[in-house]
Formats: structure tokens, C-alpha cells, sequence
């Protein structure tokens, strides 16, 4: 096992020097830092100086690749590519072009959005297996197609309909819940039910839908016509047969998206006020801090080549087929 | 004076390509079986007719213009206008000129926010303003205003009406002829095209005719009555500037198309070359493929689109004298968005493809013409891509609906295609605020969800029978 997981560690190194180098790119080659200067402070203010200025309150006044003015090792040290680039690998994500340590801005919301994100997904893995199971229990007759006929028409509706709309209804018409803000501790539960039961909502249409053909999938398997012929009931069949197997293609495509919980929602957050990763990537966005883009790009592959490895070996553990090799 | 914008130019690309895959494959039976049996389901059909209602507005949408300048009297022949109009707001000009103030309802013939009015006797008083343009024709909107509704209504579903039967008939004539009875008299001609009407009402032809002209009739009706009552009032009201929000929401249709096809058509070609590739070499090819596609796909999407925007944004607004227009510009970024989703969503098409390409180079027939001699290239072009072709169709199918709604989702964003264009994302965003008012302004939400909506629903109905009709493991069954 540690031989394995030591290999895929390894695999994953290339994977993240090119997700290093893409950012590095695209935010340092396509675009030269005088143009995220002069974007930065606007078209009126723009002097030498000021560009000048801009650039080395945030280290951005070094050569690209290489500082010829430099001596010796700290001719690759101090250049961009290494302050900016390479030190994304030891998780230095350094400052943000307003300034803020962007480590500790991290640190501290990745809980909000963790708080949102893990009752979504375990609330909407409980409501979409059910549904599922309920739908392929009557499978063929008029209440399945029904179902997938409103599983189709739920999934062809915006997100951002399900949340202006469910804030809309249960907040402001209803006043169930508090629309938006966030508090400290325990007191958050209150904020966060309109966006958990909105981000539920928001799922049934495909979650729903891609279980039940997982299960319609494993309903056509040899074993289950066994089990059938050997005179198991429907419900026995369903639940013990056909569930446990389908588990476990449901439960690995959970563990794919589970690192990625960290980085929360752009629009879930957004809306309710909850000061989470996602609506620090959304504000950095607008505000164009390229130093927070770049951190969340390199954080949010990170998180995903750890949900990758997580799910190979999901898989050994769930799937006595599969074996290590 | 006709205007070539950049999508434009890949809409007629793509144009040309459907009509090329049409000619090509209609003279290939395993081509035009999976076709045959989507338009012989009734799910097909009626959305095949949905969406190719939008598919016109859309491509009405794409023939762009500079509009001829009214010659003045003294001043001389008049040039070309700089801006760029397309056939359809030439069609909409009622819509498109009628611009009010600000916010008012639908069917509203006062504006939604009050004013101070001055009134005939020197005084002023706060009232609701009347529209300019929305029920300007009625003396006293609050008495009559529901009753002239009420009448044009009948009068748009009339015309609706006939123009629905006046297809029906045509079909039913196009139906007798093709059957080829009656062809000799005249009363036999009466009596075979009366036979192809009552086969058309029973639904007993050989394609879902009835299913097609009823949805048919739906979309005629629906699209008469709002006609006419658009000419009268503002059928989904006004945005913030005054603007129409049914022309708003009929123009965002263009956006909405080009992003989810355009999107799929620019990376076609890498994803199939690049997939296919990977699984038939194997080997080195193989590992820097795969390297290449896991290391695109392992940035979340999101946030490669945002960093990619932001630097476009940073490169126009450091280049802004590159652009002659701001229609040129704004069609500059939707190119750009198209082409960076493209980017992000490639990667999945290109794993199926070198999965299946890994199973295909293992087959009889492609192992005999490896034994004949004939070269990697052709096998490749001969044997393996006209065996793919069916999950890349697939896969256009299922991306659409999906790319259609992410648009929306990213123009709230900010990150989306740029602000000035007309897209569903875009009125979202114009309006979010607006339903903290009291009352609320609800219709520029409303009618873009409902816009989308549709053209999002039939694009996923269409995308499962494609998906059934398309896949080999499913034809048995």
C-alpha cells in the first residue's frame, strides 16, 4: 500500500508542475506585470512611476526566468517564476495584490465554506439515492416516467434560479431563514439552512438521474436475475442486492469531490453572504487580485489530483476486484 | 453593407459542416438509421421543432449589417452606419425603437416607479407616469386596457391559427404526393390529400407528424399572439434603461446557441485527433496525451475560465484601439469564452475517445488492414474515426444544454461574455437587485429563466434520445 500511494504521489508531481506552469503563463507571459499594473490603477493614473511603484509593492519588478543582475544561485531565486510560481509548491501562497496573507485568509475560510458544502452533499446523497431507489422500485410504469420527466425539467433549470428563487420564496416570502450573513460557532446553523436545502434542490435533477441509471445498470446484471430465480422478493432484491453493488460506483464519484469541499461555491456563497473560499475567489475575481486567482488555481488542483488518488483507493478498499497494482 | 463578425464566420463553418455530415451521411444507411430512429420518436420530433424554432431566430441573428444612413436633404448620399444590425432586429425594429424610461410591468401603460408630474395648471403632483410607446393607443388604459388585450389576443390567435393550418394542408398535400395516389384525376387528388389529413389526425404515418405540427401550432400561436400584442404593449415589460425585454431576451437566443455549439465545434478537432491518436499509437503518444489532458482538466474549471478572462480583460484594456467597434469587441469575447470552455471541457470527450480507440485498434478488420500493409494515417481516417463519430455526436448532444446554462452562470460572474452583448446570463445580472424593490421587478428574471429554460429543456430531451439512438450497447434492447 505505501509503495502504491508513493507511486501516485509521484505521478501527481508532473501533473502539478504543469498546472504551475500554466498559471505561470497565462499570468505572466500572455499579460506582462506592466499590464496588470496599468489595468489596476486605471487608465487616469497611469505613470512610469506609478507602474514602476505598483510592481514593487508586490515583488512583481523581477525578470520573468532569469536575473542576469543577480549572483550567483540568486539569479533563478529572484525572478518571478521562482517567488510566485514555485513557491505555490510549499503552500507559500505569499500576499495578495491588496496586501493580505493569503495562507491565513485561507486558513480561516475554509471552514464556512466546509460548513455549507459537507450538509449539501450528504444531505443530497441521502435525498438522490432515495429518490432513486423509489423511482427504479416502480421502474417502466407511469410513476417512473413521470419521475424522469421532472428529474429532466429540474436539471434543466438555471442554479441561479434555484437560488433567486429559493430566496426569494423561503427567505423573503416565508421568512423561514435569515437570507444572508453568517455567524461565529454554533449560532451559524440558522444561516445555514436556506443555502443547504437550496443546494439540495439544485442537485436532485442530475444526482437523481445518474443514480437511477446506476441502479437500472446493476438491475440488468446476471446476479440479479439469480436472485430473482431464486425467488427473492422485489424490495430484497433492490435493497440488499442491488444497492450494495451500486454503491460503490456512487460512493467513489463522492470521493472524487470530497478535497474540493474546501473550496466551497462561487454562487452559493456569494448569495448568502457566507464568507467562505468561494466567495473569496468570486470577490478576487471582481476585484481582478491576480495573486488570489493564481493561489486558488493551483490550490484547486492540488485538492483535485488528491481527490483522484482518493478515489483509486476507494476503489481497492470498496471493490474486492480491484487490486493493487 | 453586409458585416462578417468572427462567430459569424464559424456559424456558417458549423452550417456547412451539419450540411456536409447531412449529405454524407444520408448515403450511408449506418448513418441514417440512429437519425431515423431520433425522428421517429415523438419526443424527437417535438424537440427537433423547439429547437429549431430557436435555431432560426438564432441565425436570423447571424446575418450582420451596416445599416444604410438615411440620405438627409443638403447633406448628400448617406453612408453606412457604423453600427452593427442583424435581419432579426430589423425584423424587431418595432421592438428595438420603442424605448420607455425605465422599469414598467408587462402589459403596464404606466411606468413602475413614480414621478413628479407637472401638471396643466402649474402644480405638480406624484403620480405614475404613462408609457411612451406600451398601451400609448388607449384613451383611458385603467377602463379598456383588458379588453383590448382580450381582442388582440383573438386577433393574433387567428392568425395563428391559419397560418397553422395553412402548414397542416401543405403537409397533408406533401403527404398524398409522396404516397403517390390520386395522381391521375382530379377528384382523386382531392380524395388522397383528404386520406393523408386523416392519417395526419390519427397520428398513423410512417414519422410523428402529428406530434411535429402540433408542437408546430404551439410555437405559430403562441409566437402570432405575442406578435401582435408586442406592437401594442411591451409583452414582458422593460428593463432598467427603458429597454424591451422580449427583444432583449429573443436576441440573447444568438449568445446562447454559439456557446453551446461554437464550443464543442473549436475543440472537435483536438479532442478526436488527440483521442483517437492516443488510443490506436499507444505507448509514448499515449503518456504525453494523457499528460496533457489530465493536467488541463485537473484546474477547475471556474477558475481557468476566470484567470483566462481576466487576462483577456487586461489585454483589451490595454489594446483598446485594436477594436473598431464595441459590437467587434463584444463579439471578440464571446469567441474567446467559447474557445477557453472549449479548453476545460474538451478533456472528457478525449478520454472516451482513446478508451474506445484503445478497443477499436484490437478489432478483426483493423488488425487485417495492418496486416495489408495499409498505413497508420489511413486506418486511422478509414477505419477508426467513421467508429467514433457516433459518441462525438453524442457528445455535442449532452454539452449543449449544459454549456447554455454555464453561460448564464459565468456572465453573473462577471466572468461571462462581456457586458454590453444581450445574453441570458447578463439579464440576470441586470436584474438580481431589482427584487428588493417594492413591488419587485420580476420580469427580466423571470423571462430569461423561461428562455432558457425551454431551449434547456429540449436540448436535454433531444440529448437522451440522440444518446439512445447513437449507442450500440442500447440498440438491442
Amino acid at each position: 500500500m505505501t509503495a502504491y500511494l508513493l507511486r501516485r504521489l509521484l505521478y501527481a508531481l508532473p501533473i502539478l508542475i504543469g498546472v504551475n506552469l500554466i498559471t505561470f503563463v497565462l499570468f505572466f507571459v500572455v499579460n506582462s506585470p506592466d499590464d496588470m499594473a496599468r489595468m489596476q490603477l486605471g487608465a487616469k493614473r497611469v505613470t512610469p512611476e506609478a507602474v514602476t511603484a505598483w510592481k514593487a509593492e508586490r515583488g512583481y519588478d523581477q525578470p520573468l526566468l532569469f536575473n542576469g543582475q543577480a549572483e550567483g544561485l540568486g539569479r533563478l531565486t529572484e525572478t518571478i517564476f521562482f517567488d510566485k510560481s514555485l513557491r505555490l509548491f510549499v503552500f507559500d501562497f505569499g500576499a495578495s495584490d491588496a496586501g493580505r496573507d493569503i495562507s491565513h485568509d485561507i486558513g480561516q475560510r475554509m471552514w464556512p465554506s466546509l460548513a455549507v458544502a459537507v450538509p449539501v452533499l450528504l444531505v443530497g446523497l441521502l435525498v438522490n439515492i432515495s429518490l432513486a431507489l423509489f423511482l427504479v422500485l416502480f421502474r417502466g410504469g407511469s410513476l417512473d416516467l413521470t419521475g424522469v420527466v421532472v428529474l429532466v425539467a429540474l436539471l434543466s433549470i438555471s442554479s441561479l434560479f434555484y437560488i433567486i428563487g429559493g430566496q426569494y420564496l423561503l427567505g423573503k416570502l416565508l421568512r423561514l431563514a435569515p437570507i444572508s450573513g453568517y455567524d461565529l460557532g454554533l449560532e451559524a446553523w440558522k444561516f445555514l439552512v436556506l443555502p443547504v436545502i437550496i443546494g439540495v434542490m439544485g442537485g436532485i435533477g442530475s444526482g437523481a438521474r445518474l443514480y437511477r441509471t446506476l441502479f437500472l445498470e446493476e438491475a440488468q446484471k446476471d446476479y440479479v436475475r439469480t436472485a430473482r430465480a431464486k425467488g427473492l422478493g422485489e424490495r430484497l432484491v433492490l435493497f440488499r442486492h442491488i444497492l450494495g453493488n451500486a454503491l460503490i460506483p456512487i460512493l467513489t464519484g463522492v470521493v472524487v469531490v470530497l478535497p474540493l469541499l474546501f473550496m466551497g461555491s462561487l454562487l452559493t456563497e456569494a448569495f448568502f453572504g457566507i464568507p467562505g473560499l468561494g466567495s473569496y475567489t468570486l470577490d478576487a475575481i471582481n476585484n481582478q487580485d491576480f495573486a488570489i486567482v493564481r493561489a486558488m488555481v493551483f490550490l484547486g488542483s492540488v485538492l483535485y489530483i488528491l481527490g483522484l488518488m482518493l478515489t483509486d483507493i476507494s476503489y481497492t478498499l470498496a471493490d474486492p476486484r480491484v487490486r493493487l497494482s | 453593407m453586409p458585416v462578417l463578425l468572427l462567430t459569424d464566420l464559424f456559424v456558417l463553418l458549423l452550417l456547412g459542416l451539419m450540411l456536409a455530415y447531412g449529405l454524407y451521411a444520408a448515403r450511408h444507411e449506418h448513418l441514417r438509421a440512429p437519425w431515423r430512429r431520433v425522428v421517429a420518436s415523438r419526443v424527437g420530433m417535438m424537440s427537433l421543432v423547439v429547437l429549431g424554432s430557436y435555431a432560426a431566430i438564432g441565425l436570423l441573428d447571424t446575418v450582420h449589417f451596416h445599416p444604410r444612413l438615411e440620405a438627409k436633404a443638403g447633406v448628400g448620399a448617406g453612408g453606412a452606419s457604423s453600427e452593427v444590425l442583424s435581419l432579426l432586429d430589423l425584423w424587431l425594429a418595432p421592438l428595438r425603437e420603442r424605448q420607455e424610461k425605465t422599469y414598467s410591468a408587462p402589459f403596464a401603460s404606466h411606468l413602475h416607479a413614480m414621478e413628479t408630474l407637472a401638471q396643466p395648471d402649474g402644480t405638480s403632483r406624484r403620480d405614475y407616469p404613462r408609457l411612451v410607446h406600451g398601451g400609448a393607443h388607449l384613451a383611458a388604459p385603467e377602463l379598456d386596457r383588458g379588453r383590448d388585450i382580450l381582442m388582440t389576443s383573438v386577433s393574433g390567435l387567428a392568425q395563428g391559427l391559419a397560418l397553422w393550418a395553412l402548414v397542416i394542408m401543405v403537409a397533408a398535400a406533401l403527404l398524398a404526393r409522396r404516397r403517390g395516389r390520386g395522381r391521375n384525376s382530379a377528384p382523386g387528388l382531392v380524395l388522397a390529400w383528404g386520406l393523408a389529413l386523416r392519417d395526419l389526425a390519427r397520428g398513423r404515418t410512417q414519422w410523428p407528424w402529428r406530434t411535429g405540427l402540433l408542437t408546430l401550432g404551439v410555437i405559430l400561436v403562441l409566437g402570432a399572439v405575442t406578435a401582435e400584442l408586442a406592437v401594442k404593449y411591451h409583452v414582458l415589460g422593460t428593463d432598467k434603461v427603458g429597454e424591451d425585454v422580449l427583444y432583449q431576451a429573443l436576441k440573447s437566443i444568438r449568445t446562447g446557441l454559439v456557446i453551446g455549439t461554437l464550443t464543442t465545434l473549436v475543440m472537435l478537432p483536438a479532442a478526436i485527433l488527440l483521442g483517437i491518436m492516443a488510443g490506436y499509437y499507444r505507448g509514448l503518444t499515449d503518456d504525453v496525451i494523457q499528460y496533457l489532458y489530465t493536467t488541463l482538466n485537473s484546474i477547475p474549471g471556474v477558475l481557468l475560465i476566470a484567470a483566462a478572462v481576466l487576462m483577456l480583460q487586461v489585454h483589451m484594456s490595454n489594446h483598446e484601439a485594436e477594436f473598431t467597434s464595441l459590437a467587434q469587441r463584444a463579439d471578440l469575447r464571446l469567441f474567446f469564452l467559447c474557445l477557453i470552455l472549449g479548453v476545460t471541457s474538451w478533456t472528457g470527450l478525449c478520454r472516451l475517445l482513446r478508451g474506445e480507440a484503445l478497443k477499436l485498434r484490437e478489432v478483426d478488420y483493423v488488425q487485417a488492414a495492418q496486416a495489408l500493409g495499409v498505413g497508420s494515417p489511413s486506418i486511422l481516417a478509414r477505419h477508426i474515426l467513421p467508429n467514433v463519430l457516433h459518441l462525438v455526436i453524442i457528445a455535442l448532444a449532452l454539452d449543449f444544454s449544459g454549456l447554455v446554462l454555464a453561460e448564464a452562470v459565468l456572465s453573473y460572474i462577471n466572468i461571462g461574455v462581456d457586458p454590453t452583448m444581450n445574453s441570458w446570463g447578463n439579464m440576470i445580472n441586470g436584474a438580481r437587485l431589482e427584487l428588493a424593490r417594492e413591488p419587485i421587478v420580476w420580469w427580466s428574471l423571470a423571462s430569461a429563466f423561461l428562455f432558457m429554460f425551454v431551449l434547456v429543456l429540449f436540448a436535454n430531451l433531444l440529448a437522451d434520445v440522440v444518446r439512445d439512438a447513437f449507442d450500440p450497447r442500447l440498440r438491442g434492447a
